[in-house]
């Protein structure tokens, strides 16, 4: 378990990280969403022990960051932002050396060492120096690095950042195979990956929660939760006569694909059928949405000022 | 205990491994024992003194270092801060001494590599008289604690900076600063202004002071105290330099 508990870092006069608290249990892939310098690498950086809390507790395992760091640091696998690795070293001396370094020995290293390889399908590069990986290899080493000691806390900095998509694909089935028994922390501006892996989402805006819920908590916060999207022939006439439901808010279209909002009142869904049926109308799609993420994210994090509380 | 040194010469195993990755150590041996070499034979006149000691050698040490010890000194920390592998290094479970003093002894061990590198004119110096060669492992030991002194205070220049060359010329700087502090030169134009008593002080800094005597076979206690001391107030520095940068 993680428990963070009124957490804050100042950087100079600025607030990265402000009053921040949550508790993660075992078995959680938290999503920890935010813009772009809102706190979550530094919040990061502080979970694993790398910078010093400004004030707050953070505990690990019920191991304190601050009085019993390295205990802390032991029960967790950290992949920091953009993947460093010491690029003159191969992959085969750069995870041996990891190894050692969290106590691995004898049989139970080469264990390790095998699993890790295998798992991140690393056995073509071995013998290669860091410097010379794609992208794709170097942050699959830096994941090898992150896990080799099979902890039971993994922290992950934007994990699919600058892969191919068939490559965010492998990393994402990687993490859903390893989330059970396990704490997962993982950053990322991919919304899609959230929805994809995590089964709970912290957003956060200035170094503050402004939003902790399930994935489908999140989408059911948006204004398209529910909201019925339709293809049709004539979009224009449709528009209108769907405007005039009373169980539908607003019509909005977009590139020849109509979406009409719920208003709240009655079942869109039922009514917006019941009407394609009455008037006979030729349908191409027809899909029932269950809410935008990036609509609910964009909401929370362009407010003004205090986003929240 | 036990897992202590385990993880501190783990760290020092990767390090020397590193130097050795690449070029750069290869270089670095080549052009140290070239002008190992060299220097003693032409501007020292090895053959013409017709005393068989290695005097002439050791005597160009303190300036070869000035320049080499910084190169390889100004790497340590700056390369780990520009790539980020210092994230990397300190969410692993050592403390800050192991990575400190991880970092500082493979450097050390390098530069002893070096310096042991040169003993052909040791030998060479054998056959052509009979030296004493007491005196000759004294004066090796001492240049490598004059090393290491050099290399704790670039390493702990190295740990401000995100920048090499930053690194390298600030190393330079401060090293030539402790060289000369004991020469006349530098401490007449002071007495103007400050006491006897500073003017001894400053003069006890002095590398060259230091190191004149245990060039010629003198080791004596309290030059190798300085030597020890000035290493463990430049690593202590380093640690700290290291821990208000990351503030743990």
């Amino acid at each position: 378990m993680i428990q963070v508990d009124t957490l804050t870092r100042h950087y100079g006069p600025l607030r990265a990280v402000d009053g921040l608290s949550f508790a993660v249990e075992t078995g959680t892939v938290l999503g920890f969403l935010g813009p772009n310098g809102a706190g979550k690498s530094t919040t990061m950086k502080m979970l694993t022990g790398y910078l010093r809390p400004g004030s707050g507790q953070v505990r690990i395992m019920g191991h304190d960051i601050v009085s019993a760091r390295r205990r802390a640091q032991r029960c967790m696998g950290y992949l920091p932002e953009g993947s460093p690795l010491y690029p003159e070293m191969t992959v085969a001396d750069f995870l041996s050396f990891i190894a050692a370094m969290r106590g691995l020995e004898g049989e139970q290293r080469q264990q390790r060492f095998n699993y890790v390889v295998e798992a991140l399908s690393l056995q073509r590069v071995l013998p290669q120096r860091i410097a010379t990986l794609s992208k794709g290899f170097a942050r699959r080493v830096g994941l090898a690095q992150a896990i080799m000691h099979d902890p039971s806390v993994l922290i992950l900095d934007e994990p699919t950042d600058g892969l191919d998509p068939n490559q965010k694909q492998q990393v994402r089935q990687l993490i859903r195979a390893m989330a059970r028994e396990r704490i997962i922390i993982i950053s990322t501006h991919v919304l899609e990956e959230v929805e994809a892996v995590c089964n709970r989402v912290l957003v956060i805006h200035r170094g503050r929660c402004v939003l902790d819920d399930s994935p489908l908590g999140m989408m059911a916060q948006s204004r398209y939760c529910g909201a019925v999207s339709l293809t049709v022939d004539q979009p224009e006439r449709v528009a209108s006569a769907l405007g005039r439901l009373d169980e539908v808010a607003e019509v909005e279209l977009r590139s020849g694909r109509l979406t009409a909002l719920p208003s709240g009142r009655g079942r869109l869904f039922d009514a917006v059928t019941a009407l394609v049926r009455e008037q006979g109308w030729q349908i191409d799609q027809l899909t029932l949405e269950s809410g935008r993420m990036e609509e609910v994210f964009a909401r929370l994090t362009q407010a003004r000022g205090a986003a929240h509380g | 205990m036990v897992r202590w040194w385990h993880e501190l010469g783990g760290l020092i195993r990767r390090e020397l491994a590193a130097y050795f990755a690449t070029p750069v150590a290869y270089v670095f041996l080549a052009v140290f024992l070239a002008l190992a070499a060299a220097m003693p034979f032409y501007l020292a006149g090895f053959f013409e003194r017709e005393i068989a000691d290695l005097q002439p050698f050791f005597g160009f040490h303190p300036w070869l270092y000035l320049f080499l010890v910084p190169a390889v000194g100004m790497r340590l920390w700056a390369e780990e801060f520009r790539s980020g592998t210092i994230e990397l290094l300190l969410t692993l479970p050592v403390d800050g001494w192991q990575v400190v003093l991880g970092k500082f002894l493979a450097a050390w061990l390098f530069l002893g590599l070096a310096l042991l590198l040169t003993f052909p004119i040791w030998i060479t110096v054998n056959v052509l008289g009979s030296p004493d060669n007491g005196v000759i492992v004294a004066a090796y030991l001492g240049s490598w604690l004059m090393a290491g002194g050099f290399l704790a205070i670039s390493a702990g220049i190295s740990a401000t900076t995100n920048n090499q060359v930053v690194a390298f010329i600030l190393a330079v700087l401060v090293c030539l600063v402790l060289l000369l502090i004991g020469l006349p030169a530098v401490l007449d134009p002071l007495r103007a202004w400050v006491g006897q008593g500073v003017i001894d002080g400053l003069a006890k800094l002095s590398f060259l002071i230091r190191y004149d005597a245990i060039s010629r076979g003198v080791l004596e206690l309290a030059d190798v105290a300085y030597f020890v001391w000035l290493m463990a107030m430049a690593l202590v520095a380093n640690r700290l330099i290291l821990m208000h940068r990351v503030q743990r």
